[in-house]
């Protein structure tokens, strides 16, 4: 037999080789379930089948996203009366794992010389929840943007309010709305990016205020989530009824932009917008 | 063209091969970008939006778009907005509003899209609010009819400062086949019907209903004529004063 001329490798051999290989070789895409090799995601993240954006740091998203970009309130936290040990552990973990003090990156950055405000939410930092700081460091964005006359680019990625926070996460809403507002009476141009996943809380504040909302393919958006509709109500959810693509057929989607496609559809939009000449006034 | 008879108008508005909303908007504008949704419940693709350039400044369109072919005219239900049609366009003008871009309209209709569920959606309500809010934007407000300019579903976009139309179209207050058959319970006296309801460009221009009409541009055609003319009048119009525009908006209205 042909098994024969070979030496078959023992178990514990075949096992101590499984254990060479690095982890993340292969990468499977959550969407279309196609595998691949981790490297084919490219600098941008996306899957090479089906172009679902992975979910990336805030501090990688700036990187490939503007010209420049400077922080602002990099120091902000979650606030010292918050004290439980569970709590504060992951929040430690978070810090570690992003890079970042909140979940939430907020700064100046340019496109094409334009200088545009800019708050990209962090999925990594748990789960992108909006905290006490986080809508902090977002009302203090929009507010400096305004003095400044600049437009805003937000990259939303939250499961929504930051239950550790209470009732203080969900005043951010009210707070970051407020924010919105004056920005956008003072004729100032908003752009949404809706990142996976955009959710909750999130979706039922700035997510939606945007003058202009775009998405990324396949990307999660939705107010409550899957398992609260099925244990609250007993009703099944279709497959894709949270899907940009699905959100955007109801209505509340300018547009669905690739990762590798969205610096230039930024650029485009701020230039529509910031335009010295025209028939206004 | 004048001496074509009314009917054979109402054809000619309906031809097939006639130029594109679509293509209208992509030989006008450069860097346009579509904006979808009425961030209420639907995107109608009977209606398309969006911000472009003209002659480098930036201005909203809003059109109707009828479909290609048999798929694309069922996916656009033959460009008949939906409620939710029309909402998409009020809130894409709206913006316009916000930062002063004047808004470019392109009909052809034949008309809002009767069916039940656009009644349960409130198709009366939704025209309504785009004649009052629209009568009201506070940015100059132009549209061409470029094909048929169906009724009520035609005048939701047609609430501006300057009415135009093409040479091939037709602009009135419902379709010769529903009046023949309202008027005469006969819906074959169609041709009666074009004559008596006055839809030419020319008929409607000497009825101050339109303040001019377009040389008829085809598939293809060199826009640059047309451009130029758009841009001259948005200038002159972004020339008045807001209140002023307003004001002559309404009184345009009041007057017939």
């Amino acid at each position: 037999m042909l098994r024969s001329r070979f030496n078959m490798p023992s178990h514990e051999e075949l096992v101590k080789r499984m254990d060479a290989i690095p982890d993340h070789i292969l990468r499977e895409c959550p969407i279309c379930h196609s595998t691949f090799f981790s490297l084919r995601a490219g600098t941008s993240k996306t899957c090479p089948n089906c172009g679902y954006g992975f979910r990336i740091t805030a501090k990688r998203r700036a990187k490939i996203t503007f010209d420049s970009f400077e922080e602002i309130d990099k120091q902000m936290t979650v606030p010292e009366q918050y004290k439980d040990e569970k709590y504060l552990a992951k929040v430690k973990k978070a810090k570690k794992v992003t890079g970042i003090n909140e979940s939430v990156l907020t700064g100046i950055g340019t496109l094409d010389k334009q200088q545009v405000g800019v708050g990209i939410m962090d999925p990594f930092f748990v789960m992108g929840s909006l905290g006490s700081a986080t809508g902090e460091k977002i009302t203090r964005m929009f507010e400096e943007a305004t003095r400044k006359k600049l437009p805003v680019i937000m990259f939303t990625a939250s499961g929504g309010a930051r239950m550790q926070e209470g009732i203080h996460s969900l005043m951010q809403m009210a707070k970051v709305s407020g924010a919105v507002e004056a920005h956008s009476q003072a004729g100032l141009f908003y752009a949404v990016v809706l990142c996976d996943p955009t959710t909750g809380g999130v979706t039922a504040s700035f997510a939606m205020q945007g003058d202009v909302i775009l998405a990324e393919p396949h990307a999660l958006v939705g107010f409550a989530g899957r398992r609260v509709i099925e244990q609250t109500i007993m009703q099944k959810p279709p497959k894709d009824f949270q899907s940009a693509e699905t959100v955007m057929e109801h209505g509340f989607i300018d547009a669905i932009v690739p990762r590798k496609e969205m610096k230039q559809t930024l650029k485009q939009l701020i230039s529509l917008h910031t335009k010295e000449q025209g028939y206004g006034r | 063209m004048a001496d074509k008879t009314a009917y054979e108008r109402v054809k000619a508005a309906r031809r097939p091969d006639k130029i594109t909303t679509a293509e209208l908007v992509h030989g006008l504008t450069t860097s346009f970008f579509e904006q979808h949704g009425d961030r209420l419940e639907a995107d109608d693709p009977a209606i398309i939006g969006g911000i472009g350039l003209l002659n480098d400044k930036p201005i909203t369109v809003v059109g109707i778009q009828k479909g290609a072919d048999t798929d694309e005219n069922i996916a656009r239900h033959f460009g008949s907005p939906t409620p939710e049609g029309y909402r998409k366009a009020l809130r894409i003008m709206k913006q316009a509003e916000k930062f002063h871009r004047p808004i470019l309209a392109l009909v052809n209709t034949p008309g809002a899209w009767p069916d039940v569920d656009s009644e349960y959606h409130g198709q009366g309500s939704a025209v309504a609010q785009n004649i009052i809010q629209g009568m009201q934007l506070k940015v100059p407000y132009i549209t061409i009819i470029v094909g048929e300019g169906g009724s009520g579903g035609a005048l939701a976009l047609s609430c501006g400062d300057r009415v135009f139309m093409f040479e091939d179209s037709i602009y009135s207050v419902l379709s010769p086949e529903g009046y023949a058959s309202i008027m005469w319970k006969d819906s074959s006296k169609v041709k009666e019907a074009a004559e008596e309801l006055k839809l030419t460009p020319e008929a409607l221009l000497e009825d101050g209903i339109i303040d001019k009409i377009i040389h008829e541009y085809e598939p293809g055609d060199d826009l640059s004529n047309l451009r130029s003319f758009l841009d001259q009048e948005f200038s002159e119009l972004a020339e008045l004063p807001i209140d002023e525009l307003v004001d002559r908006r309404n009184q345009r209205y009041r007057n017939f």
